[in-house]
C-alpha cells in the first residue's frame, strides 16, 4: 500500500534536500564532508600564504650577513610561526583534512564520514589555532622555534609561548578527532561490493596516517602541557636548576614530531598513487607493495625519533639503535618511489599540470630522501645537524614532497570539486616557476650547511653571503610562482571550461558521481565492478584469453602423450 | 635483434652513471678543510654516500625523464597503457638492493662512529682507580700539556653523552682538558689547572683534547665545522667532546642550537697551536695574570650586541667565579642562573 502510494507520486525534490550548497554554506558549521574538505583546503591555503610571507621576510633578512631588515627577536618569531603554520596549519590540514575529507567517503562509496558533526568540530578547531599563533605577535611572538625546546621556551615571551602551546593542542585535538573519523569511515562504511584490494591507495594511506596520528599525538600533547605548566604554574618538569630534565622534553616532542613528518607525507603519497595511474593510463605498479609500505613506514616511523637528538643528550647505544631504524625507513620509501616510476613505464602519459607536479614531486623527493639517508648516520649528522643542510633536506621533503603533491592533487581533482577545468598553460607556468624556485632556494643550502652555516640565525658569517643571495632570489621566484596559480583557481572556478563528470577517465568511485558531487554524493550508490586502477584491462583480458587457449592446446598435447604412455 | 642494442645501451649507461657517481663522490668540494682526526672519517663516509646517492639519483631521475618523454600520450590516442601491474622478481630486486645498501651504510657508519670515539664518552671515568694510570700518562706525555690531568680524575663522574676517547687513546687521560660553558651569547673556556679563562679556545695540535660542555642558561651547541664535531651544551647535564686537532690554524666556533635572538652572533674562534706555541700561550697567560684573572674579551661579533644581549661584566665575572670555585671538585655542581 505504502509502496503503491510512493510510486504514484511524481518524483519531487524534498525541500530540505537541495542539490548543491550555496557559497555561504562554506562559512557555517556544515557537516557535509565535501564542504568540510573545501573549508580545510581554502583555510590551509590562506595559512600557506601567510607562512610564505614570513618565509619571504626571513629570506630578505638573510640576503645580507648582518641583521638589518628585521629585529632578531622578530626574526625568531617569524621563524617559529613559519614552521608551525606550514606544518600544522598547511600541510597536515590540507592533505588529511582537505583531500582526506573530500575524497575518502567518495572513494569508499559512502554518503558522508562516519561522524559528520565531529568532523565539522575538528575543522573549526583550526581557525582559532591560527588566530592564536597570529595573535601571539602582539605579545612578542613565540621565539623558540617550532620545536620549542626548554629552557629557551620557558624563559622567552611567556604569553606568546603559551598561546603557541594552546594552538598546537587545538590542532592536535583536531587531528585526533579526524583520525578516529577516518578509521571508522574506511573500516565500516566501505560499500560491501568493494573488496579490500579494490580500496584506492589514497584510503590505505589515510588509514595508515590516522593510526599513526592516534598513537603519537597524545604524547606531544602531554609534553606540551607539561611545558605549559612549567611556564605558567611554577612546576619544573624541564627546569634544570630545579631538578628537571630538558632532554625529556625532546624525547616527548620528537616521539610525535618525527611521525608527524609521515603524517604530512603519507597522504601525499596517497595522492600520488591516484594521480599517476590515471594520468598515465596504467594500473598502479605493485598495489600491495604500496599499501603495505605505508603501514611499514608508520610502524618503523615510530622508532626513529632519536635521530633528531644525535648531538643532544643521547647515550651511544641509542644513537646506534636509531641509526638502524632510521636507515630502514628508506627501504619502504624507496619501494614506493620505484613503484610509481614503474607505473610510468609503458603508459600513455598525459603531460598536464597534475602529472608534471607528480613527477616533480618524485624528483624532489628522491633528493630529499637521499640527503635523509646521510642524516641517518650519526657521523654525518653530528656535523650537519642544526645547519642549513638540514633546512635544505626538510624543505626538499616538505616543499618538494608535499607542496608539489598538493598541487598535483588540486590540478587533478579541481574538476571534480568545482565542475570546471583549470587552465593548462597557466598550470604549466606555475609548475615551471615552482620547480625553478624550489631548486634555486633550497639546493644551495646543502652547501651552506656543510661549509658551516648554522640554521635559525638572523645573522651569519659574511663568507656565506653570496650563496644566500641565490637562495633569496629563489624564494622570490617561489613567491611569484603563486600568482599564476591564484589567477587560475579564481578565474577557472567561475569561468573555466565545464569539466563533466569524469574528465580524466578515472576508475575510482569519485568519478562516478556528478562534478561537483551531489549533497549526498550519489542518487543511487554505485556498485564496484572493477578495481580503481584497472586501466587497459580489457586488452589484458583478451591477451589472457589468447594465452589460455594456447595453454589449452598444449594441455591437449600432454593428455595425448599421457594417454600414449598409459598404453 | 632488439635485444643486443638494448643491453649495450644499458651497459653503457651503467658505466657512465658509475663513472659520474665516483667522480662526484670524490670531487663535490662541499666540505671545509679537515682539521681534526675525526674529519677524514666523516668525509669518507659522506663521500661514499654521495657516490651512491648520485648513482641512485641519476638512475631514478633518468628513468623518470625517459619514461615521461618516451611514453607521453600522442595526439588523438585515447587508449590505455600496457596493463602491467606488478612483477615480483623486479619488486624483490628493488627491495633487496636498497636494504643491502642501508645495512652496509649502517654497519659502516657504526664503525666510523666507533673510530671517532662516539661509543666511549666518559671513558676515563670507568677507571676510578686509574690514578696510577693517570700518573703513567703524565710521565709519558710531554711537559706542560698534561698537568691538569689529576684534576680531571677528581672532577669527572657522570658523563655518558658526547664523543669520547677514540680507540687509540681508550682508557687514557686526555692531554688537555677544558671546561666549556655556553651562555647567551658567548662561549667561555676555562682551563681549570691554569686558572685561565678565555673567550677563545686555544689547543695544541696533535694532542688529545677533552672539552667538558655545560650551559648556564639555555641549550647551546658547540660546533667547529673544520673538526666535523658538534655537541649540545645542555644546562644540568655535562657532555663531552674529545678529539685531536691535526692542522694548526684558526677555525670558527659556532653555536648550532637556537639560543635566543642573537643565536646567530654566538660565534668565536678555536686556535690550534703547535705544542710549543701552546705552551707559550699557557705560560704567558698564567704569568701575566695569575690564576684569578683572565684574558677574557668578549668575541668581537657579540661585542657589537652586548647591550642588547644583557651580557655585562658582572655576569661574566659571576660565571668566571663560579667556574673558579667549582674548579677543584665540581662533580655535583650545576651552574645555575640566579
Ligand atoms: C615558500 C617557500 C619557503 C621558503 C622560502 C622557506 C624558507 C624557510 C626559512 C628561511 C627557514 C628558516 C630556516 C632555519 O633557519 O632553520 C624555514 C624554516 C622552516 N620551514 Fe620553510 N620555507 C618555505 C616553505 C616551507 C614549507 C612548505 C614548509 C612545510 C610544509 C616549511 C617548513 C619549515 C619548517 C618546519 C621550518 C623550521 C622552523 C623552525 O626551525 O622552527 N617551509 N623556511
Ligand atoms: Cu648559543
Ligand atoms: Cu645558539
Amino acid at each position: 500500500m505504502a509502496q503503491a502510494q510512493l510510486l504514484d507520486k511524481p518524483f519531487q525534490e524534498p525541500p530540505e534536500h537541495p542539490k548543491a550548497w550555496k557559497w555561504y554554506d562554506y562559512f557555517t558549521f556544515n557537516v557535509d564532508h565535501k564542504v568540510i574538505g573545501i573549508q580545510y583546503l581554502v583555510t590551509a591555503f590562506i595559512f600557506y600564504l601567510i607562512g610564505g610571507l614570513m618565509a619571504v621576510a626571513m629570506r630578505t633578512e638573510l640576503a645580507t650577513a648582518e641583521s638589518d631588515f628585521i629585529d632578531p627577536n622578530l626574526y625568531n618569531a617569524f621563524l617559529t610561526n613559519h614552521g608551525t603554520i606550514m606544518i600544522f596549519l598547511w600541510i597536515v590540514p590540507a592533505a588529511i583534512g582537505g583531500f582526506g575529507n573530500y575524497l575518502v567517503p567518495l572513494m569508499v562509496g559512502a554518503r558522508d564520514m562516519a561522524f559528520p558533526r565531529l568532523n565539522a568540530l575538528a575543522f573549526w578547531l583550526n581557525p582559532p589555532a591560527g588566530a592564536l599563533l597570529l595573535g601571539s605577535f602582539f605579545f612578542g611572538g613565540a621565539q623558540a622555534g617550532w620545536t620549542s625546546y626548554p629552557p629557551l621556551s620557558t624563559i622567552t615571551a611567556n604569553t606568546a609561548q603559551s598561546m603557541w602551546i594552546l594552538a598546537i593542542v587545538f590542532v592536535g585535538t583536531s587531528s585526533i578527532m579526524g583520525s578516529v573519523n577516518f578509521i571508522v569511515t574506511i573500516w565500516k562504511m566501505k560499500i560491501p561490493s568493494m573488496r579490500w584490494d579494490q580500496l584506492p591507495l589514497f584510503c590505505w594511506a589515510t588509514l595508515a596516517t590516522s593510526l599513526l596520528a592516534l598513537v603519537s599525538t597524545p604524547v606531544l600533547a602531554a609534553g606540551l602541557i607539561l611545558l605549559l605548566f612549567d611556564i605558567n604554574f611554577g612546576t619544573s618538569f624541564f627546569k634544570p636548576d630545579a631538578g628537571g630534565n630538558v632532554v625529556i622534553y625532546q624525547h616527548l616532542f620528537w616521539f610525535y614530531s618525527h611521525p608527524a613528518v609521515y603524517l604530512m607525507i603519507l597522504p601525499i603519497f596517497g595522492i600520488m598513487s591516484e594521480v599517476i595511474p590515471v594520468q598515465a593510463r596504467k594500473p598502479i605498479f605493485g598495489y600491495w607493495a604500496i599499501a603495505y609500505s605505508s603501514l611499514a613506514i608508520c610502524l618503523v616511523g615510530l622508532f626513529v625519533w632519536v635521530h633528531h637528538m644525535f648531538t643532544s643528550g643521547t647515550p651511544p647505544w641509542m644513537r646506534m639503535f636509531f641509526t638502524i631504524s632510521t636507515l630502514i625507513v628508506a627501504v619502504p620509501t624507496g619501494v614506493k618511489i620505484f613503484s610509481w616510476v614503474a607505473t610510468l613505464w609503458g603508459g600513455k602519459i598525459r603531460l598536464n599540470s597534475a602529472m608534471l607536479f607528480s613527477v616533480g614531486l618524485l624528483s624532489m623527493f628522491v633528493i630529499g630522501g637521499l640527503s635523509g639517508v646521510t642524516l641517518g648516520t650519526p657521523p654525518v649528522d653530528i656535523h650537519v645537524h642544526d645547519t642549513y643542510y638540514v633546512v635544505a633536506h626538510f624543505h626538499y621533503v616538505l616543499f618538494g614532497g608535499s607542496v608539489f603533491g598538493l598541487y598535483a592533487g588540486i590540478y587533478h581533482w579541481f574538476p571534480k570539486m568545482t565542475g570546471r577545468m583549470l587552465n593548462e598553460p597557466l598550470g604549466i607556468t606555475h609548475f615551471v616557476l615552482t620547480l625553478i624556485g624550489t631548486n634555486l632556494t633550497f639546493l644551495p643550502m646543502h652547501e651552506l650547511g656543510l661549509k658551516g652555516m648554522p640554521r635559525r640565525v638572523a645573522m651569519y658569517d659574511p663568507q656565506f653571503e653570496a650563496v644566500n643571495v641565490i637562495c633569496t632570489i629563489g624564494a622570490f621566484v617561489l613567491a611569484f610562482s603563486i600568482i599564476p596559480f591564484l589567477i587560475n583557481v579564481i578565474w577557472s572556478w567561475n569561468k573555466g571550461k565545464k569539466a563533466g563528470d569524469n574528465p580524466w577517465g578515472g576508475l575510482s568511485l569519485e568519478w562516478t558521481t556528478s562534478s561537483p558531487p551531489l549533497i549526498e554524493n550519489w542518487e543511487v550508490l554505485p556498485i564496484v565492478t572493477k578495481g580503481p586502477y584497472d586501466f587497459g584491462m580489457e586488452q589484458r583480458a583478451v591477451m589472457e584469453r589468447k594465452e589460455d587457449e594456447e595453454e589449452y592446446e598444449y594441455d591437449d598435447d600432454e593428455d595425448e602423450y599421457e594417454d600414449e604412455d598409459d598404453l | 635483434m632488439e635485444q643486443i642494442p638494448a643491453s649495450i645501451w644499458t651497459l653503457t649507461a651503467g658505466v657512465v652513471v658509475t663513472l659520474i657517481s665516483f667522480w662526484v663522490g670524490q670531487n663535490h668540494g662541499l666540505f671545509p678543510e679537515q682539521a681534526s682526526e675525526q674529519a677524514p672519517l666523516v668525509d669518507n663516509l659522506f663521500d661514499i654516500m654521495m657516490t651512491i646517492a648520485t648513482a641512485l639519483f641519476l638512475v631514478v631521475q633518468g628513468a623518470i625523464i625517459y619514461f615521461v618523454v618516451r611514453y607521453r600520450r600522442r595526439k588523438g590516442d585515447e587508449g590505455d597503457g600496457i596493463p602491467v601491474d606488478g612483477n615480483l622478481p623486479l619488486e624483490a630486486f628493488w627491495t633487496a638492493i636498497p636494504a643491502a645498501i642501508v645495512i652496509f651504510l649502517g654497519i659502516y657508519s657504526v664503525d666510523i662512529f666507533l673510530r671517532m670515539g662516539g661509543l666511549n664518552p666518559g671513558d676515563h671515568t670507568s677507571h676510578t682507580m686509574g690514578h696510577k694510570q693517570g700518573v703513567a700518562v703524565v710521565a709519558q706525555a710531554p711537559q706542560g700539556t698534561t698537568s691538569d690531568v689529576p684534576m680531571l680524575l677528581a672532577a669527572k663522574g657522570d658523563i655518558d653523552v658526547g664523543i669520547g676517547a677514540s680507540p687509540d687513546v681508550l682508557g687514557q687521560q686526555p692531554d688537555v682538558a677544558v671546561k666549556v660553558t655556553g651562555m647567551q651569547y658567548a662561549w667561555i673556556f676555562n682551563y681549570p689547572n691554569y686558572g685561565i679563562t678565555a673567550g677563545e679556545l686555544h689547543i695544541p695540535v696533535g694532542k688529545d683534547v677533552q672539552l667538558d660542555l655545560n650551559a648556564s642558561d639555555v641549550i647551546h651547541s658547540f660546533w667547529v665545522p673544520q673538526f666535523r664535531l658538534k655537541q649540545d651544551a645542555i644546562p644540568g647535564i655535562t657532555t663531552e667532546l674529545r678529539f685531536k686537532a691535526t692542522k694548526p690554524g684558526t677555525y670558527p666556533v659556532v653555536c648550532a642550537e637556537l639560543c635566543g635572538g642573537y643565536h646567530g652572533a654566538m660565534r668565536t674562534r678555536v686556535i690550534a697551536h703547535t705544542p710549543e706555541e701552546f705552551d707559550e700561550w699557557l705560560s704567558q697567560n698564567q704569568v701575566a695574570s695569575g690564576p684569578e684573572s683572565t684574558d677574557f674579551t668578549p668575541p668581537s661579533l657579540v661585542a657589537a650586541h652586548l647591550d642588547a644581549t644583557g651580557i655585562n661584566p658582572q655576569l661574566l665575572a659571576q660565571v668566571q667565579n663560579e667556574q673558579a670555585e667549582a674548579m677543584p671538585n665540581d662533580r655535583h655542581h650545576h651552574h645555575s642562573m640566579h
